[in-house]
């Protein structure tokens, strides 16, 4: 399968290169490169290039290509797939995953590397068990490691990779026994100009993170389960209980994960937190456009709006803008003409605006296309489908453990038309 | 560094070096020095030296070889980590000299204790393989071998390494099928993948298409794009009713909480197996799925997309509700954009053409021009495809060609062409505003196909088209060839059409083109002057210029770049590609005809379950089998019961005997794998050395089995006595193989046994056990219609051999139909009850008998509220009554089951039968043949029981009777009549056996009859329970010696 991986930069330096079948030589990230310099943009590089001999299949994360080489037919997405987990691996050691980070911990990305794949094959992709063989870098073990000369790499097989619960390890105690439970959501909308939705979902997400002892048996269960329409489980919740009884029935994995994805369909309707009022004018024969855009709440439920960026790629003809904000702080970047406004809170009393003028190049025509505006916010203990989670519930074990949920709802790729 | 003392020197030293090897420097020169420390107790040390040596042994294979004892030796270390990590590293080792110690080394690793040990194994099978493709044969054994193994670790790598080595042995599968089937839930991620990818080739291969059925429904869905494909399929098939195949719906049903999965490939694969295998009206419900892949990551998305574009042509209906989904956001990458765009010209129809012709006029004015573009020409697909709104795309198309960038103008003409061209109306307005554009575009493209346009049509426009002609007459020069070569056309169409205005012109401009530096041009100059300038030469052919030049010509086909690539697995790089890629299998066409289904009857209950419609019995497993501790029990209940089956089913065909046996045992887990295994692989490659050894041990190990009870081996820690079981029950079955040596251990598990027997009940294990083998016998509410009666025959038979150790309630062999009077007409003034035994097992509770009542109202006036009241039962006696009905109608009768628990004794049961009015006291005594539920077993198995319940347990008499009543069918149908046992297939002919356990308690019931010399026979009766037996005895002797 995996043939070789390599891991390139964005200045297309390859700085690691790992092989798990006969090395093959670095000279076939070349065809890469051609690809890259075709595609100009690190984000239109095609994720399968053929070559003669090898596929390449990469993944870009991180400002970091990884490009794995496969020789045969394989499931395209079964490799970036794959490679996505790497990546999250790196992620979740490190806390980081960028070039000087991986360049630092080469040995322990080996070692896990190793772990990870053999001849090409996944072996053990649970951050659980590879944590067991493997253990993370801290600054604490490091210091430990150079003293005693003790080492990074566990000694014993992970009792998961036996058992039936092969996402947690035997044996785990927490003095204090929690169970946390974050409910995101997140708007994908589309708003076009005179404001009413063209599409609009919610996607979300509970992550959880729970530090029990023992093996505790969770069910949660939710107050309107029926709003989701497509869900998609961490492996340990039992598919069966949801199917007959709606409920999430499962052994959880130790620390953080992903409980369930789900997604409320478009055909429900979704309230959309925020508004933009905008007017952007470019005069055909004027070199000044004028600028201005103000966002205001909308169905909230009472609740504020808050960390509410909001980002536009202005068209090329751009030369600067100068403008002035109500509140918040704005940036525009000549080269790339991405304007973003970092507005903060939104005050309905007041409501925050952007004002000002832009700067066209002389000469050049009008733009015939208004630029998109993306927003991000954050609406802090409200779930917008109107998703609750009714209780929680432990078996298993006789301990109480503490419990919390929290709410959430961000914008996910939220895009006002202009 | 590498040659000092301590180990942190030699640790960092290892950790430069393999930094080195992560930079690609090559680090080969410090082999020697690094190998020695293969050896090192530090196990971190030890991890990098591998590292190491995998990398460069290819290099430096003489060094390497120095290496290899480590391996060896830490092949039999017994901690299962460095087990693995050494085969690992060995077979990594690219070393062709070492091919033998490989081979040696996989094959005694695939039969280790540890599953990961053996996952591990797999792995090695590929490296092997493509180091030495030699091995082939031998390969294929180990992993047949494997492919047996039930633990879920092991199954997707084998898969893998099947797929790997020999992917057209799908022979090796069909033994594995359902086994494979019903694991994959618990298979990790990435074996889930590989697993549904190879069993979809299966299923291809053996059953027949499902998708003929609905070939209704398909013609609507295909409006334009029709599928020449699925075409000659539905032609060559010829209808007849179709029923799926039960383990092609095992499949397809098992997948399918897969598509729940977090893992994109996984989902991806599900997806594609239901495209490819599941009926056409199943399909639907992975577009959700696929839909909420584009949420994630733009390479998944890439991907993703790709397969739903080929899916949407097919079958537009399945995406059409997530129209929305696939609208473009101006972030997405181009490639995405244009994936979407393609998705959504797919899903484009009249009812939501107008809201998706809105959507493009904003991407047109995107400022992604490459991506406008793309736009411009889905506007024309749109066009073309849907007659309604042609005008209103050419019009807007039009409106584009005002626009101020050039790319989209150009793009715009070119469609514009080809919708004009596809139309033959006058279109003469568009023809004269693109003339005048011409003095504006400068894309070469567009000026051609502006040109190429005004020449096809020059009898339209004829005031245009010569002064066309003189302008680029002029700037011919400058023009790209392209356009040249247009304007030669435009040249020799107008001269045949209106020589006299451009005569002149057109002569100008094939002198120009005489001369040009592109010999295409040259060319075509001289090609058009001979045939269109008449001189003495051109022949015949300068007449039929004209038609030459201004022929129709067709409309080209806007369609899908998309198309083509549905005869592609879906899901796989080839599919992305459109390109055959290195190792690509192709998907074949279905078979017309099934092959034989029965080659995967290995686990007969499998095949039972699917038959019976409510398959209760068949999703409570299921729900448990998605993992959980607590679970693990009835998995390994399971598993005992799929290798006795399938070691059972193998003893039918002798040559598969060793093999089965092996499997047999390999399928218990833990410690007693080995056991049963050494005990019954004698004369195996094995040395004959170990062999004993292992023996040996098992023997001791067998002996100890209490003990080890309470300490289970670590590995399987959780199991409970469940497993004590199943491996007890392979053994057995490896015993009945007829191997002296271990008649020890045999006893020890019949003694086990027996104490399971006498009250198998009291277990959950082994009453799910039970339901496994039987689901013939479920209550008569199921329909058991459904099995056709070879099937029932087929069960039996197996069912039969089957019981080595678990007693299985069979099926009633004869239910008799005498009924018993329960309430006379006379006494219970008008209503009379009778009841009868059915023999099935009770519904109501496992240890009750089941009798039917039925009840007749002989009066002329509705009998209510008949009930039973008060009941008076001896000790132990439970009974479960029927639901109070309500009324009984004149003349009318109504049947009622109820259960009673006998407590295998023959007391009467006395309770009140009541109506409205009256109280009835009625009684219930069973004949003791009522008390039995039957069992099927073997005969040696019978044998066996016989012996162990003798002395006081057996009673026997002699029968005399005429010879005729003898025969072997007079003698079952006898015996059957008067009691409920099962029939225990006889190897002589002279004697006949029955088997049958007490309803309550569950002791076994063994009948023999022995016919003797002359007319006399021996009856013999072996049971625990030696009341019931004499009484028995007492009820069969006067039937048997009858007349």
């Amino acid at each position: 399968m995996i043939h070789s991986l390599f891991l390139i930069n964005s200045s297309g330096d390859i700085f690691l290169e790992k092989h798990w079948k006969s090395v093959v030589s670095r000279s076939v990230c070349d065809y890469f490169f051609e690809a890259q310099e075709r595609a100009t943009e690190a984000e239109n590089v095609p994720p399968v290039i053929p070559t003669p001999h090898h596929y390449l299949l990469s993944v870009y994360r991180h400002k970091i290509f990884f490009v794995a080489v496969i020789q045969t037919e394989v499931p395209p997405l079964f490799v970036i797939e794959f490679l996505h987990r790497v990546v999250d691996t790196f992620q979740d050691y490190f806390g980081v995953c960028s070039e000087p980070v991986i360049k630092d911990n080469v040995v322990v990305v080996y070692e896990v590397l190793e772990e990870m794949l053999d001849n090409g094959f996944p072996l053990a992709t649970e951050s659980n068990i590879l944590k067991e063989l493997i253990k993370p870098p801290t600054i604490l073990r490091t210091v430990v490691n150079t003293i005693t000369g003790s080492t990074n790499v566990g000694d014993q097989l992970p009792t998961g990779q036996l058992s039936v619960v092969p996402w947690r390890r035997t044996g785990v105690k927490y003095t204090n026994n929690e169970a946390y439970f974050d409910v995101i959501e997140e708007i994908d909308a589309i708003i076009d100009k005179s404001g009413s939705t063209i599409t609009a979902e919610i996607q979300g997400v509970i992550d959880a993170c729970v530090k029990l002892t023992g093996m505790p048996d969770l069910t949660l269960s939710f107050m309107n389960p029926r709003l989701l329409d497509d869900v998609s489980f961490h492996p340990c919740v039992r598919f069966k209980r949801w199917e007959s009884e709606r409920i999430l029935s499962f052994i959880p994995p130790d620390g953080n994960f992903r409980l369930l994805s789900y997604h409320v369909s478009a055909q429900n309707l979704v309230a959309i937190p925020v508004y933009v009022k905008h007017s952007i004018s470019f005069r055909d024969s004027s070199s000044l456009g004028r600028f201005e855009i103000t966002v205001g709440p909308k169905q909230t439920m009472g609740k504020t709006i808050e960390g509410v960026i909001v980002t536009s790629q202005m068209p090329k003809g751009v030369l600067n803008m100068s403008l002035t904000p109500s509140q918040g702080t704005h940036t525009f970047d000549p080269v790339t003409k991405m304007l973003s406004w970092d507005v903060g809170k939104i005050n309905p009393q007041k409501l925050p605006s952007l004002k000002g003028t832009m700067s066209l190049q002389a000469g050049a025509s009008k733009p015939d296309e208004n630029p998109t505006i993306n927003l991000q916010f954050k609406i802090q203990q409200l779930a917008i489908s109107g998703l609750k989670v009714n209780r929680l519930d432990m078996y298993g074990e006789k301990y109480k453990p503490f419990k919390g949920i929290k709410y959430m709802t961000k914008a996910g790729k939220f895009q006002v038309r202009t | 560094m590498l040659e000092s003392n301590k180990d942190s020197a030699k640790l960092d030293a290892m950790k430069r070096i393999v930094g080195m090897i992560a930079k690609g420097k090559n680090a080969s020169e410090l082999f020697p020095a690094v190998v020695k420390n293969v050896a090192s107790k530090n196990i971190e040390i030890k991890k990098l030296v591998y590292v190491y040596l995998v990398r460069y042994a290819e290099e430096q294979q003489d060094l390497a070889l120095l290496s290899i004892s480590t391996f060896q030796r830490a092949l039999k270390d017994p901690n299962q980590l460095i087990r693995a990590s050494a085969l690992r590293v060995l077979s990594s080792i690219r070393v062709p000299i070492i091919v033998p110690i490989m081979m040696l080394a996989i094959k005694e690793a695939s039969a280790d204790l540890s599953p990961y040990v053996r996952k591990n194994a797999a792995h090695a099978i590929q490296k092997l393989y493509s180091l030495d493709p030699e091995q082939k044969e031998m390969l294929i054994e180990v992993i047949e071998k494997l492919l047996k193994d039930k633990s879920t670790l092991v199954a997707g790598s084998v898969v893998m390494a099947f797929e790997e080595v020999c992917p057209d042995r799908i022979d090796l599968i069909h033994k594995n099928y359902r086994k494979l089937c019903n694991l994959l839930v618990d298979v990790e991620e990435w074996g889930q993948v590989v697993i549904i990818h190879m069993l979809t080739r299966y299923a291809r291969t053996q059953f027949v298409s499902p998708w003929k059925e609905d070939d209704g429904l398909e013609d609507n869905e295909k409006n334009f794009y029709e599928s020449d494909d699925e075409q000659k399929e539905k032609t060559d098939h010829k209808k007849k009713p179709y029923t799926m195949d039960p383990d092609h719906r095992l499949l397809i049903r098992n997948t399918k909480p897969l598509l729940q999965s977090r893992n994109a490939a996984v989902v991806m694969a599900v997806a594609q197996l239901y495209w490819h295998i599941s009926p056409k009206s199943e399909v639907g419900i992975i577009s959700k799925s696929l839909v909420r892949l584009l949420r994630s990551n733009r390479e998944v998305q890439y991907i993703v997309l790709q397969n739903i574009a080929t899916m949407s042509i097919q079958r537009k209906g399945m995406f059409e509700p997530y129209l929305k989904s696939f609208y473009v956001r101006s972030t997405d990458p181009t490639m995405i954009k244009t994936l979407k765009l393609e998705i959504l010209t797919n899903l484009a129809n009249e009812a939501n053409i107008s809201t998706l012709l809105r959507e493009f006029q904003t991407y047109v004015k995107s400022q992604d021009k490459q991506f406008a573009a793309a736009t411009i020409q889905t506007i024309g697909r749109c066009a073309t495809n849907i007659s309604e709104v042609t005008d209103t795309c050419l019009n807007g198309l039009v409106c584009l060609l005002s626009n101020r960038d050039e790319i989209v103008v150009a793009e715009s003409v070119v469609v514009i062409k080809k919708l004009l061209q596809m139309q033959p109306v006058q279109h003469g307005e568009i023809i004269k505003h693109m003339a005048k554009l011409l003095d504006s575009i400068t894309v070469p493209v567009a000026r051609a196909s502006i040109l190429w346009l005004i020449g096809e049509n020059c009898e339209r426009v004829p005031k245009i088209a010569p002064d066309v002609l003189r302008k680029m007459a002029k700037s011919f020069t400058s023009e790209d060839d392209l356009v040249k070569l247009q304007i030669l056309n435009l040249g020799a169409k107008l001269y045949l059409t209106n020589s006299k205005q451009t005569k002149l012109l057109t002569q100008y401009i094939l002198n120009l083109g005489k001369y040009d530096q592109n010999y295409d041009i040259r060319d075509r100059t001289r090609f058009i002057r001979q045939l269109i300038v008449p001189n003495e030469k051109s022949g015949a052919l300068s007449k039929y210029a004209k038609k030459i030049f201004l022929a129709q010509k067709p409309a080209p086909l806007l369609e899908s770049p998309f198309k083509d690539r549905d005869h592609f697995q879906l899901g796989t790089l080839s599919h992305t590609l459109n390109t055959k890629a290195t190792g690509y299998l192709e998907l074949s066409n279905w078979p017309e005809v099934a092959p034989d289904p029965s080659v995967r009857n290995v686990e007969v209950i499998e095949l039972a379950k699917e038959w019976t419609p409510a398959g209760k019995a068949k999703k409570e497993n299921s729900a448990k089998k998605f993992y959980s501790e607590s679970e693990e029990e009835e998995d390994s209940s399971d598993s005992s019961s799929d290798s006795e089956s399938e070691s059972e089913s193998a003893s039918g065909e002798q040559e598969e005997e060793g093999d089965s046996s092996e499997d047999s045992s390999e399928d218990t887990s833990s410690e007693h794998r080995s056991d049963s295994e050494s005990a019954s692989e004698v004369g195996d490659k094995r040395t004959a050395k170990k062999n004993s050894k292992s023996k040996g041990k098992s023997y001791s190990e067998d002996g100890e089995k209490e003990n080890e009870k309470s300490k289970t081996s670590d590995s399987s820690s959780t199991d409970s006595s469940s497993e004590e079981e199943s491996s007890s029950d392979s053994e057995s079955v490896s015993e009945s193989e007829s191997e002296p040596e271990s008649r020890k251990v045999a006893k020890e598990n019949e003694k086990k046994k027996t104490k399971q027997d006498r009250n198998p009940l009291t277990k959950d294990v082994s009453l799910l056990d039970l339901d496994d083998f039987n689901p013939v016998s479920t209550p008569v509410a199921l329909p058991t219609p459904a099995l056709s009666p070879s099937l029932i025959a087929d069960l039996e038979g197996l069912n039969l051999s089957t019981c080595s150790s678990v007693i299985s309630v069979s099926t009633p062999v004869f239910v008799p139909v005498k009924t018993h009077v329960l309430l006379h007409r006379m006494s219970g003034r008008g209503l009379a009850a009778h009841y009868f035994f059915p023999r099935q097992p009770c519904i109501f509770g496992d240890k009750m008998v089941s009798v039917q009542i039925t009840l007749n109202n002989t009066t002329d006036q509705k009998i209510e509220n008949i009930h039973i009241g008060e009941k008076k039962l001896p000790m132990g006696m439970q009974m479960h009554v029927f639901n109070p009905i309500e009324s009984l109608e004149p003349e009318g009768s109504i049947t009622v089951s109820m259960g009673i628990d006998f407590c295998d004794s023959t007391q009467t049961a006395s309770f009140q039968l009541c109506t409205k009015d009256d109280c009835f006291s009625v009684n219930i005594q069973p004949p003791v043949g009522e008390l039995l539920l039957p069992v099927a077993m073997s005969e040696k198995d019978f044998k066996k029981e016989q012996g162990m319940l003798t002395g006081m347990n057996e009673t026997s008499t002699v029968i005399i009777a005429a010879p005729q009543n003898f025969t072997p069918s007079v003698i079952l149908q006898k015996v059957v009549n008067v009691a409920n046992v099962g029939v225990v297939p006889s190897g002589q002919d002279n004697i006949h056996r029955f088997a049958a356990k007490t309803v309550h308690s569950g002791s076994l019931m063994l009948v023999t009859v022995e016919l003797k010399e002359g007319s006399t026979a021996q009856l013999i009766i072996n049971t625990e329970r030696t009341v019931i037996g004499s009484v028995l005895l007492r009820e069969l002797k006067p039937v048997l010696s009858q007349g």
